[in-house]
């Protein structure tokens, strides 16, 4: 009922994502001045575009909540939210792992590409917290839309003003016209890859919440229990 | 056997320890993702069971309808 296509979808995640990671290892050309480290940027930068357009597009989801007060649209931003922190901790560990074995050190607090995704994670790290600190389900609802709508307005702006500044070691993905085509080509497929694994978890997610809800709402009718009132951070629809 | 045609001088241990670290990422949440699942199996089950009791046991005298004399 909940996870129509989701096999089809999980089928086409992995042989896209596999595909991904072959084309990366096996057609990608080694880097003239990285050489096989480079190979980490196919991992990489896909998945912190993916995560940040996860924020951006949680933001839009919730003004469409803000607009109609569908309880679904709250979830949908919450699970966009959920999903793209997940991939936040994947983006800031590899990013580690490039920073170790490219420049000698695990982070660089003077680098404003790392510290401004550092921040913007940890922005994100208080959305949970803060919808567990509220109590009444509408005003928690209508608080996380408030603030999933600044955060996500907040994201570009952020990275369009460290792309504005010069940087000290971290390398311009764009705009330096470099990259050459079968490079390109690889990263497409790469950050197709993760788009797809966002949407299927995000999809994944999305159909266990929505079904844990139906059988707590069954569970209640069958049992006569009245609705506990819990605190909790995940949406109930 | 796979180690040996990696370029070692070239971070090759880090390439593979990134890739590594998302598959180890995806299989916690795949995991977790299995246990709510599984825990949402308990539940369906025990409501399952409640079902099948209530229609198995006969309704008491009480709650029989009131048969109408004509």
């Amino acid at each position: 009922m909940y996870g129509k296509g989701l096999r089809g979808l999980s089928v086409a995640t992995i042989v896209v994502l596999v595909g991904a990671f072959a084309v990366a290892a096996f057609y990608a050309p080694l880097d003239a001045d990285q050489g096989f480290r480079q190979k980490i940027f196919y991992l990489h930068v896909p998945l912190a575009i993916v995560a940040l357009a996860g924020f951006i597009v949680a933001g839009l989801l919730a003004i469409q909540h803000l607009r109609t007060r569908e309880p679904i649209w709250d979830l949908r931003s919450y699970v966009a939210i959920h999903i793209s922190l997940i991939l936040g901790v994947a983006v800031l560990v590899t990013g580690a792992i490039w920073a170790k074995t490219s420049w000698g050190v695990w982070w660089l607090w003077d680098e404003p590409t790392l510290v401004s995704f550092l921040i913007v994670f940890l922005l994100y790290g208080t959305y949970t917290p803060m919808r567990f600190a509220i109590e009444d389900r509408e005003r928690q609802a209508r608080y996380a839309s408030v603030f999933a709508i600044a955060a996500g307005a907040f994201v570009p702006i952020c990275f369009g003003a460290v792309r504005a500044q010069p940087q000290e070691v971290h390398p311009q993905t764009f705009g330096s016209g470099e990259l050459p085509g079968s490079m390109w080509l690889t990263f497409l497929v790469c950050l197709a890859g993760m788009a797809l694994l966002f949407y299927t978890l995000y999809r994944f997610e999305i159909a266990t919440k929505l079904a844990r809800g139906r059988l707590r709402s069954l569970r209640r009718q069958l049992l006569d229990d009245a609705p506990v009132q819990r605190r909790s951070a995940a949406p109930i629809i | 056997m796979f180690a040996d045609t990696l370029p070692g001088d070239q971070g090759a241990p880090y390439v593979v320890a990134a890739y590594l670290v998302f598959l180890a990422l995806l299989l916690i949440y795949l995991a977790i993702m299995g246990i709510r699942v599984a825990r949402m199996e308990r539940d369906l089950t025990e409501l399952d069971d409640l079902v099948r009791e209530r229609r198995d046991t006969p309704p008491s005298p009480e709650q029989e309808p009131e048969r109408i004399s004509t």
